[in-house]
């Protein structure tokens, strides 16, 4: 008669498991990574001059070093600077002195559309924190995306993370984000 | 009839626990599989500020870190400190830092390689326009600026 090999133990296996599951669960993180994403510009080409623009064109976003907003030379409040961006960026029919120029454009799926010229210049101190210039930067994202929703509600009837990539693309380039940072500067040392 | 007599004891049979090491298992390859290995030690405090309009950073393997805050240890002092990788670094040590992440990546992926600031709230914004000064002059043009997104009430 063949000898009968005995049964393997295998009670403790579930707990050799349990600890290689522990394990992962403390060294590892699901979390995805969120954040807001910007391109930085080469830096400027001393040979080069800066294009003149048009002071009706450049909306100037000031940050000081006690977190205080001065938009155009008056002081801001951060509660109505998405209110303003939106204003001051979205193309006025006919053209307003009061706000930038507008530009006329053939634009894929979207056919001729107004386009504004304005540009946001953003300059903030070094000593402004850090948490404050978040906050600015993604109200300025904020109303383009504003923005960009009215005009994606208008020719397609949808918001603007709801159509295609195409689609996006089209609007994105009738509403272009120029956000422009200035050049730093010591403000406070000066 | 002695055929269907029960022998032995009458008690409830043991539960067989031979399938609960599969059941664990099939748990830790779900978790080794959605999960990423923690990559770097934290020496700096990062406590990201919030924000509405957040963007995900979509490839993980093509994204380097630079974090920014104060020290874990408090015998290091309380200025805030930059961190690249595993060590603490100056802001010379930036293109460095930034070429040796490209020469990690595939030739193909390198423009695409974006650079994540992690940045504690509480910074000032001087030593963040220096960092990203430092990057403009080595090329490294993407940028994210790392932030919790904030619900929406």
């Amino acid at each position: 008669m063949a000898l009968k090999t005995p049964e393997l133990n295998a009670s403790s296996m579930a707990d050799i498991a349990f600890l290689l599951l522990i394990f992962f669960l403390v060294t590892t993180t699901m979390e995805v990574d969120t954040g807001i994403g910007r391109k930085l510009s080469p830096p400027p080409d001393p040979s080069v001059k800066p294009p003149d623009i048009k002071d009706r064109n450049v909306m100037n976003i000031l940050v000081n070093k006690s977190d205080r907003l001065l938009i155009n030379g008056r002081p801001g409040d951060l509660a109505t600077l998405k209110e303003e961006v939106i204003l001051f960026m979205t193309p006025h029919v006919p053209d307003d002195a009061r706000y930038p120029e507008v530009k006329q454009e053939n634009i894929d799926l979207l056919g001729v559309v107004y386009t504004s010229k304005g540009i946001i210049s953003l300059k903030n101190d070094r000593g402004t924190s850090y948490k404050m210039y978040i906050t600015v930067q993604d109200q300025l994202a904020q109303a383009f995306t504003s923005i960009k929703d009215e005009l994606a509600l208008k020719k397609f009837g949808k918001l603007y993370k709801d159509i295609t990539e195409r689609e996006k693309e089209a609007i994105s380039d009738a509403v272009p984000m120029s956000v422009s940072e200035a050049e730093p500067e010591d403000v406070a040392n000066k | 009839m002695s055929r269907f007599k029960k022998k032995g004891d009458k008690g409830t049979p043991a539960i067989s626990t031979a399938s609960l090491p599969d059941i664990i298992f099939m748990l830790l390859f779900f978790f080794m599989v959605t999960t990423t290995m923690r990559e770097t030690q934290l020496l700096v405090k990062v406590s990201a500020p919030s924000a509405k309009e957040v963007q995900k950073l979509e490839k993980k393997s093509l994204v380097s870190f630079i974090y920014i805050g104060e020290p874990v240890q408090s015998k290091l002092g309380t200025n805030t400190r930059i961190q690249l990788n595993d060590a603490f670094g100056v802001l010379d040590a930036i293109p460095e830092f930034v070429a040796k992440e490209r020469e990690a990546r595939d030739e193909a992926d390198r423009k695409f390689l974006t650079t994540s600031l992690k940045v504690d709230k509480n910074t000032k914004m001087g030593i963040v326009t220096d960092v990203k000064q430092k990057l403009r002059k080595v090329g490294a043009f993407k940028i994210s600026y790392s932030v919790t997104p904030e619900v929406e009430r």
